[in-house]
């Protein structure tokens, strides 16, 4: 994980908010847990030893329940809160030690953010919204018109710049504050929940609209939220809080695969599992013939070895050319060669696929998927028991589990 | 036996001490006092002047105008005509335009004050905690008491009567300016702030434009609380309506209180209109009406 260097890290961060945050830091820092501490000192603990790398570029998904942190640690990202301790590293700069010049630098050039209630000046008008950031930071009227013009086309409000946001429906106000961030051409934007006061169809073109951005601007995007389908479809990295610590940090497989802990396995519970987990992660490892070494005993002992119903043909490439069972010699008679239009045609998915998408063509075989990689090369195959078994959460399954885990794990 | 309060310190001694002390005031700084007053002075003349000096039926239209210019009702503007010929029917048009300067004055003088101390106000607890409590008694304090020390520093007359009305009539705006700026949005707030606004920019871009529908409401508490003040201010030589009630109490005439009195309704229910309208107006340029 550690090769590009991170455009954002956070470093041991503690937040407590009180009186006097700092006279209970080394308690918390024992290990005091919040309800102690709140009913002995009256402080309460809102961040607890947090500590992120976030690679530019990517979008790394926060997520927790309300009151988990999740907002009060984004604003640690631009200062809007200060930590009682620890460090955030923006680019190798430490904004906690930063002055008032330099933190408005900051927030002007370098990071910007989106809000869950849009946070929009109800007094400007949809131009007005978008061009705030540029007007701040001093820059020329007519570039920053231009800027925020471009960007509001972007966000597909093109038409609607003189409209005021009382005008706008939510999702099209959330359009705006998107464009206001956008046009301050900052690298890193940063997103309070951005998505979640809106409409759930709404939100889900939203999403949409923000990965398809992302493939362009590779921003690095910070991105809060308490909805875990919407951070399994965008982030890169998730991680999870619970009560102001994090639970677990990783891709969103990592994460739905291998829970770290009892909080953790009851979130992704009910997640569509099949949206997230690729076909790499449940291929199993078998053998495929050369179309010359078929023949009824290969085929029979390569189908008892794998267990399935059919076993894959490769030609010298290792790409897969069909697959045989023994309804193949009934094609042939005894003395002549097997030929590739003797056999199945080959059903094929590649790693990267996730299980929903290989559904369909899973649905019209009863035979195993051949799985194969990006230049067409057969790398195992998977069948209809392996994928539901993987579908099926592993807590009410530990002996599908336990196989599972000595299964071969694809990339 | 125990009814009488025990009389543990010379309570007479105090006054005399307060006394005293405003006293030398009086005499170290009335006269620079006055001498700074004077352009204050100068500026109320020539308001109520000109009031007098305009044919009564161009200072019935203007101000028909300016009612119907806010307002957008033909039926207010001609409810304003009727109302300013009433009075001038009732013999207190010349007390009514010395009222009306009187008002305009004080008004803006605590708008011009009130204003930034409210601002100042919204930016520090401390000064809020302050504030607060003055504010408070200000607006208690039986209204003869600020009479007193004004008179005694002035001497009867305009400028003291402006003074008690001004003191009398600012804090709703300062009040409701703080009010205003503090019940901005917070997120809206937190965005400004996100983008790398200076408090400057903030004061100027957010915080004063989304606090104005407020600040408006103050303003037209303080040009009620004006008008209300000047008549009482009248007993110390302010003239205009006041005078009129004033004399009719003296000489036990109830028509010339009733009049005076009426053409007083008839002004504040013009002024309030208007600035409500104006309130109003700004709410919807400012699009802040869901």
């Amino acid at each position: 994980m550690s090769e590009t260097p991170s455009k954002i890290s956070v470093k041991e961060i503690y937040k407590i908010f009180g009186p006097d945050p700092a006279s209970v830091l080394e308690r918390v820092r024992a290990g005091a847990s919040k309800s102690e501490i709140l009913n002995e000192t009256g402080h309460t603990v809102g961040l607890r030893d947090v500590s992120l790398e976030i690679r530019p570029g990517e979008t790394f998904v926060i997520m927790g329940l309300s009151g988990s942190g999740k907002s009060t640690l984004i604003r640690h990202f631009n200062l809007l809160i200060e930590p009682t301790a620890g460090h955030i590293l923006v680019d190798g700069h430490d904004v906690v030690d930063m002055g008032t010049e330099e933190l408005r630098d900051l927030r002007r050039h370098r990071m910007s953010m989106v809000f869950q209630r849009f946070a929009l000046l109800p007094h400007k008008t949809v131009l007005e919204n978008a061009v705030y950031g540029l007007k701040v930071a001093g820059i020329d009227k007519s570039e920053a018109e231009q800027r925020a013009r471009e960007q509001i086309e972007l966000v597909g409000l093109g038409g609607f710049e003189n409209q005021y946001p009382s005008q706008l429906s939510g999702g099209m106000q959330q359009r705006v504050g998107l464009a206001r961030a956008l046009a301050t051409q900052s690298e890193i934007l940063l997103m309070d929940e951005a998505f979640s006061a809106l409409d759930p169809l709404i939100r889900n073109d939203m999403q949409g609209q923000l990965l398809e951005l992302q493939q362009t601007l590779h921003k690095t995007i910070v991105f809060i939220t308490h909805d875990l389908d919407e951070a399994l479809r965008l982030g890169d990295h998730i991680a999870i809080l619970k009560d102001g610590a994090l639970s677990q940090v990783g891709t969103a497989e990592e994460i739905l695969m291998d829970p770290a802990d009892d909080y953790v396995a009851r979130f992704v519970r009910d997640v569509n599992r099949s949206r997230v987990i690729t076909v790499g992660s449940i291929v199993s490892e078998s053998r495929a013939l050369r179309l010359s070494e078929v023949n009824p005993q290969s085929v029979a002992a390569g189908m008892e070895e794998t267990g399935q119903r059919a076993i894959y043909v490769v030609d010298e490439d290792n790409r897969p050319i069909g697959a045989a069972d023994e309804q193949v010699f009934t094609r042939v008679d005894g003395s002549s060669p097997v030929r590739p239009e003797h056999l199945h045609e080959p059903a094929t998915v590649t790693t990267d696929m996730v299980i929903e998408e290989m559904l369909p063509t899973m649905a019209t075989r009863d035979y195993p998927l051949a799985v194969v990689d990006h230049d067409g090369r057969f790398l195992g195959t998977v069948s209809r028991r392996d994928t539901v078994s993987e579908l099926v959460p592993r807590a009410t399954e530990p002996e599908a589990a336990m196989a599972e885990a000595g299964a071969p794990g694809g990339r | 036996m125990d009814s009488n309060f025990p009389e543990l310190i010379e309570s007479r001694e105090i006054r005399g001490t307060i006394d005293d002390g405003f006293n030398w005031v009086v005499i170290e700084f009335g006269e620079a006092l006055e001498i700074a007053f004077l352009p204050v002075l100068r500026f109320l003349n020539s308001i109520e002047n000109a009031l007098l000096w305009l044919p009564w039926y161009l200072v019935v239209l203007l101000l028909a105008l300016f009612a119907y210019q806010a307002t957008r009702s033909a039926k207010f503007a001609g409810g304003t005509i009727v109302m300013l010929f009433l009075t001038g029917l009732f013999g207190m048009w010349e007390p009514a335009m010395a009222t009306i300067a009187l008002m305009l004055v004080a008004t803006l003088l605590a708008v011009i004050v009130g204003i930034p101390l409210g601002i100042a106000m919204s930016r520090s607890n401390v000064f809020q905690g302050i504030l607060t409590p003055v504010l408070d008694i200000m607006q208690t304090l039986p209204i003869f008491v600020y009479l007193i020390p004004f008179v005694m520093l002035f001497g009867p007359g305009k400028i003291p009567a402006l003074l008690a009305t001004i003191v009398f009539a600012v804090p709703p705006v300062i009040r409701l300016t703080n009010l205003g700026i503090r019940q901005v949005d917070r997120e809206v707030m937190e965005a400004v702030v996100a983008f790398g606004a200076t408090p400057r920019q903030r004061l100027f871009s957010v915080q004063i434009p989304l606090a104005l529908p407020t600040i408006m409401a103050g303003i037209n508490q303080t040009t009620m609380m004006s008008l209300s003040m000047v008549v009482i201010a009248s007993m110390i030589g302010a003239g205009g309506l006041g005078y009129q009630v004033l004399q009719g109490i003296q000489r036990l005439e109830v028509s010339r209180g009733l009049l005076a009195g009426i053409a007083i309704v008839f002004l504040a229910v013009i002024f309030d209109r208007v600035a409500q309208a104006y309130g109003r107006k700004m709410q919807q340029h400012l699009h802040l009406q869901k």
